[in-house]
């Protein structure tokens, strides 16, 4: 699996714990913070506190929860943009890119949420195994436009 | 757990509500049972939620909404949102998300002249959307 960017954090990550319901909340208003301290325009703020909220939901409700880790990062070509890594521990997904595609054209947000957190963000990897289960890690980053 | 209690107002025949900045998911399901009881005990024929508030709406929210819009269809009444963030719209859009059955309007104002006038709200996918004029 590629590294999903070739970016240099900046600073200290910042590490939210997603383990009961509540933590979703925190979760959103860790990564608005993050994204207003780079001073993302409003509506990329949006994107990405929104494809955090789905990132974080379905750690909590597929995998029993997990934890977010929230980057500053800075790429060669002075780029800068907010990477988010959700890892957890849980059952893995069976066939990420089925998982992906779903969603889609529910209308309803019956899918994983996926796809749909995938179209919002710049950068997206899925790393899981489900033989053994050994959990899922998503890297996910959005570039300041 | 912080319970944000979203009162609702009868109006005539309409119940009127206003969303927070953030909907999380408790809130937002005891909101739309809250909303189904007082449909029937009030009689109320319309919803009108207004939504100018709210910054962030995950396929979790849009998937409540949609099914607050589809129980009230169920008992005689329609839904219609009002005020949309422009941020929000676009982000549903690309998360690749509609509102089925759900009725959209730039102002309360709009959603009201669409309530009260005797159109269909919820027959539109995306809803319609009421211009001035």
């Amino acid at each position: 699996m590629v590294s999903d960017d070739a970016a240099t954090p900046v600073g200290a990550p910042l590490i939210v714990p997603i383990t009961v319901e509540e933590h979703l909340r925190t979760a959103r208003h860790a990564v608005r913070a993050a994204a207003q301290r780079l001073k993302l325009r409003l509506v990329d703020q949006t994107k990405l506190v929104t494809a955090a909220s789905e990132l974080a939901r379905n750690c909590y409700i597929h995998a029993g929860g997990g934890e977010l880790t929230i980057e500053e990062v800075v790429r060669d070509d002075h780029c800068r943009g907010i990477r988010l890594t959700f890892e957890d521990s849980g059952p893995g997904i069976p066939d990420p890119e089925a998982a992906l595609l779903d969603g889609f054209s529910t209308g309803g947000g019956l899918g994983h949420g996926l796809g749909g957190a995938r179209r919002l963000m710049d950068e997206f990897t899925i790393t899981t195994s489900v033989t053994p289960p050994t959990g899922t890690a998503i890297v996910a980053t959005r570039w300041v436009r | 757990m912080s319970q944000t209690q979203i009162p609702i107002l009868r109006i005539g025949q309409l119940l009127l509500a206003g969303l927070p900045n953030e909907l999380d998911d408790l809130t937002t399901a005891q909101f739309g049972e809250e909303l189904a009881e007082r449909l029937v005990s009030d009689g109320a024929r319309g919803v009108l939620l207004d939504i100018s508030k709210l910054e962030i709406m995950d396929s979790y929210a849009a998937r409540m909404l949609t099914e607050i819009a589809a129980t009230a269809r169920l008992l005689g009444a329609r839904v219609v949102v009002a005020g949309m963030q422009p941020a929000v719209a676009i982000t549903l859009v690309e998360l690749g998300l509609q509102l089925p059955g759900v009725g959209t309007a730039m102002s309360t104002e709009h959603a009201l002249d669409l309530l009260t006038n005797d159109r269909s709200t919820t027959g539109g996918e995306a809803g319609h959307r009421v211009h001035p004029g």
